[in-house]
């Protein structure tokens, strides 16, 4: 079998996976947020906590909760960061303590993990303890993924109520979200690793005897337990720094396809919780289609610009790992992409110049292709809100989703959500890129340089996490402009999303009229994702033109001189 | 306008903490009383989500034939390893090791990443694939391994002259290997046959038929030449 075949049977085996898994689960995770009962365990947990699990919310306390939990979380994952040096596992393969982990890599880590970025601006063999890893960041992968499923689920109720105000419970959500969702999941997940070769110990280093008779510490840890709800929670943050491309994370293209999966499965899953939320499939369906349009469509770019990648420059192998090759490193980069895991089986700071532009380009979408646990459903439907106002506008119907009504304040919250992303990109990269310092901290000169940095702020401000690794961030302002894009790139969007929230629920709710735009078609499938192209189009492509799209170019006409 | 203003309304809620006293403005106040759930909630996810959870999953891979690949090894004598460590590079003549790709990771002493890695760390050289520094490096391993293989550079693939992102990639592609079968078989006086032999042992297809690419793990092969020939080492 060619290497495309086997490369595109893998793409629908996987598409066939999802697919099986779409409606049991999408089903599952809307019984989940509407069921009125509470498990015993769950009613456990309320009581420790003391919180009225019966209460229905007002967007304003929704959105304090939310923050209370993430402020709260910043604070712990910092404190147990700072104490490391008086933890146990805190060895490195040669048997040193690591010891307390520096103040800015401390702060920029615990808002990285909090806001589920997982962006990691040290390396983890020499940084990060077992404990660490276990007790501050993976906490933070499930909490993290369980605020993104809270934030989207209140959207929805906003829809569904009418003159209300209230959309729900966020402790609640929090708990169910984790407790009924993520948990089983990843502990189903983790065990199939372990089974298909992930390594699980909590010995801190282990030695290798190579062919030759000489010996070599090597780095291990508990590794799949955090690398299910790595992939699960959409958050990507290895326990070893090569992350998915190290053997002991992914050892297989087994492991690979399952990998992609866990990425994969919430997301799109959760489409089918809207769709059966609301009453109306259909409406589900056209969001799911055009995520798998912008999905789809990234793949192609990204795997045929691998395959044709410079001979000169070793033919796309750099940075890749034989196991994977090309057509399961590009599904891989994609799926990390545009779903803002971050998670990376293969360095893309090492593919072609458009290679590597597709994959930027999958994050500057706004996480909708299909976007994170949560993120990507809110985001959508912000985007479907954008859709309706300005078919809206040149049609001259009412704007109108799901029997409410979208005013001034609705389109304000929505062009919030839309707009913050682009302006800390942007302004980011352009501070950036103005400071003496920075051209020091590339590993490549010219368009990609600026690539480099340019990857990162859409990376942090999309809470996406993976890097054109090259670029040293360690510096004071590249850790502090970074973690303040991902602090307001989550934040402020998901103040706005529960403000939306809280609009639409104190609406009442209409019937459709005859001046109705119809959703839930494919004509309005199309509308959305012409919205999605549209903004990010005027947003980013002069920026795009001077970075992956300069570099191509110029490759391109290099190679046509030297021939 | 049907619109209803939305304010922070906390009079309805369960007020778990009587903190009211402590701040003046509603938000401050609002986010001081959720601080409380907060902290004690986050304080049982910890136990739950960071301790009880990883031991479950650890407990569960102590089981009969998991315990040994959970421990980063995958046969019974601890001689292969899911990770590959390229054997020191020896004068061609006597070089009976098959070698893995080059690691962003090998000594500085090395030729561009021909060498051992260091696996107490992991990653890759991050190069573009427009940079001139990737593609000397690239030129210099091309013609070390066709000096080394006695073969046009021509002949040498991609996987063989290019860096893994891990840096411990074990597995190389079954052409590289094919490229080595002849000096290996020279220096171990093995005959060419068994040499193929041993490399169509070490030979995985992809997983299941579909995923991922073909591989020839270097760590389970040299492994094998090292029980062939005792004297090697």
């Amino acid at each position: 079998m060619s290497d495309t075949a086997a490369g595109l049977l893998q793409l629908l085996v996987l598409l066939v996976l999802l697919a099986a898994a779409w409606r049991p689960l999408g089903d599952w995770m809307a019984r989940v947020y509407t069921a009125e009962g509470h498990w015993r365990v769950e009613r456990a947990i309320y009581r420790v906590g003391r919180v009225d699990p019966d209460s229905d919310q007002r967007a304003g306390t929704y959105a304090l909760a939310i923050l209370a939990v993430s402020f709260v979380g910043v604070l712990l994952v910092y404190l147990i960061q700072r104490v490391q040096g008086f933890l146990p596992l805190d060895g490195t393969a040669g048997g040193d303590s690591k010891g307390a982990v520096d103040p800015s890599v401390a702060f920029n880590t615990a808002i990285s993990f909090v806001t589920n970025t997982n962006w990691q601006s040290y390396v983890p063999e020499t940084t990060m303890g077992h404990v660490a890893n276990a007790a501050a960041l993976a906490v933070q992968n499930f909490v993290s993924a369980a605020v993104g499923m809270a934030v989207a689920v209140a959207l929805v109720r906003g829809f569904l109520r009418s003159r209300s105000g209230r959309i729900g419970n966020a402790w609640v959500d929090l708990v169910r979200g984790t407790v009924r969702v993520l948990v089983p999941l990843s502990v189903v997940l983790a065990i199939v690793l372990v089974a298909c070769g992930v390594v699980m110990s909590f010995r801190t280093g282990i030695t290798l005897t190579a062919a030759d008779g000489s010996t070599h510490a090597a780095a291990i840890g508990p590794v799949a337990s955090q690398e299910s709800i790595k992939e699960l929670g959409t958050n990507g943050g290895g326990i070893l720094n090569a992350n998915s491309a190290h053997p002991f994370e992914n050892p297989n293209g087994g492991t690979n396809v399952l990998e992609i999966l866990a990425m994969l499965l919430i997301p799109v899953a959760l489409t089918r919780t809207f769709g059966r939320m609301v009453g109306d499939m259909r409406q589900g369906v056209s969001l799911l289609a055009v995520m798998t349009i912008l999905w789809g469509g990234m793949l192609a770019v990204i795997w045929a610009a691998e395959a044709h990648a410079p001979a000169v420059t070793g033919g796309g192998m750099e940075g890749k790992e034989t196991r994977f090759g090309i057509p399961s490193s590009a599904l891989f980069a994609d799926s990390t992409t545009g779903t803002s895991t971050g998670a990376v089986n293969s360095l893309h700071d090492s593919y072609t110049a458009f290679g590597g532009g597709g994959t930027l380009l999958n994050m500057l979408f706004g996480e909708v292709s299909p976007g994170g646990v949560g993120t990507g459903l809110y985001s959508i439907l912000v985007i479907a809100i954008i859709a309706v106002f300005l078919a809206g506008l040149m049609v001259g119907r009412t704007p109108e989703l799901l029997g409410k009504s979208l005013g001034r304040r609705e389109v304000t919250c929505a062009a919030i959500v839309v707009l913050v992303m682009p302006a800390l990109v942007l302004l980011g990269t352009g501070a950036a890129v103005v400071l003496p310092g920075t051209s020091d901290a590339l590993t490549n000169a010219g368009p990609h340089g600026l690539s480099e940095v340019f990857y990162a702020f859409a990376s942090a401000a999309n809470n996406n996490g993976s890097a054109f690794g090259g670029l040293t961030v360690t510096s004071p302002f590249f850790q502090i402009a970074l973690g303040a894009a991902m602090l307001f790139g989550r934040f402020l969007p998901i103040l706005a999303v529960i403000a939306l929230a809280g609009l639409l629920s104190a609406q009442p709710r209409r019937e459709a009229s005859a001046g109705t735009l119809r959703t839930g078609t494919p004509l309005f499938a199309g509308l959305v994702t012409a919205t999605v192209l549209l903004v990010s189009a005027i947003t980013f492509l002069p920026a795009l033109a001077l970075s992956p799209v300069a570099e191509g170019l110029t490759a391109t006409a290099q190679i046509g001189v030297h021939q | 306008m049907n619109h209803v203003t939305t304010t922070l309304d906390h009079g309805s809620e369960a007020a778990p903490d009587a903190t009211e006293e402590a701040t003046r403005t509603p938000v401050l106040r609002g986010l001081v009383r959720q601080l409380g759930p907060a902290l004690r909630l986050m304080l049982v996810a910890t136990v739950l989500l960071g301790v009880v959870y990883p031991a479950v999953v650890w407990g569960i891979s102590r089981m009969p034939g998991l315990s040994g690949p959970a421990e980063g090894s995958v046969s019974a004598s601890g001689s292969a390893s899911l990770i590959g460590i390229d054997p020191v590079p020896a004068d061609p003549g006597a070089d009976p090791w098959f070698h893995l790709r080059p690691s962003a990771s090998a000594p500085a002493s090395a030729t561009a990443g021909l060498g051992p890695a260091d696996p107490s760390t992991s990653g890759g050289s991050n190069l573009a694939t427009t940079a001139d520094k990737l593609a000397q490096a690239v030129a210099q391993r091309r013609s070390a391994i066709a000096g080394r293989e006695g073969v046009s550079p021509a002949a040498v693939p991609d996987d063989a002259v290019t860096a893994s992102a891990s840096g411990l990639d074990p597995d190389i592609s079954p052409a590289y290997a094919a490229l080595q079968v002849p000096r290996v078989a020279r220096v171990t006086g093995l005959a060419p046959a068994q040499v193929e032999a041993l490399v169509a042992d070490a030979t995985h297809g992809r997983a299941l038929g579909v995923f991922g690419e073909p591989t020839v793990d270097t760590s389970e092969l040299n492994a094998a030449l090292a029980a062939t020939r005792p004297g090697l080492r």
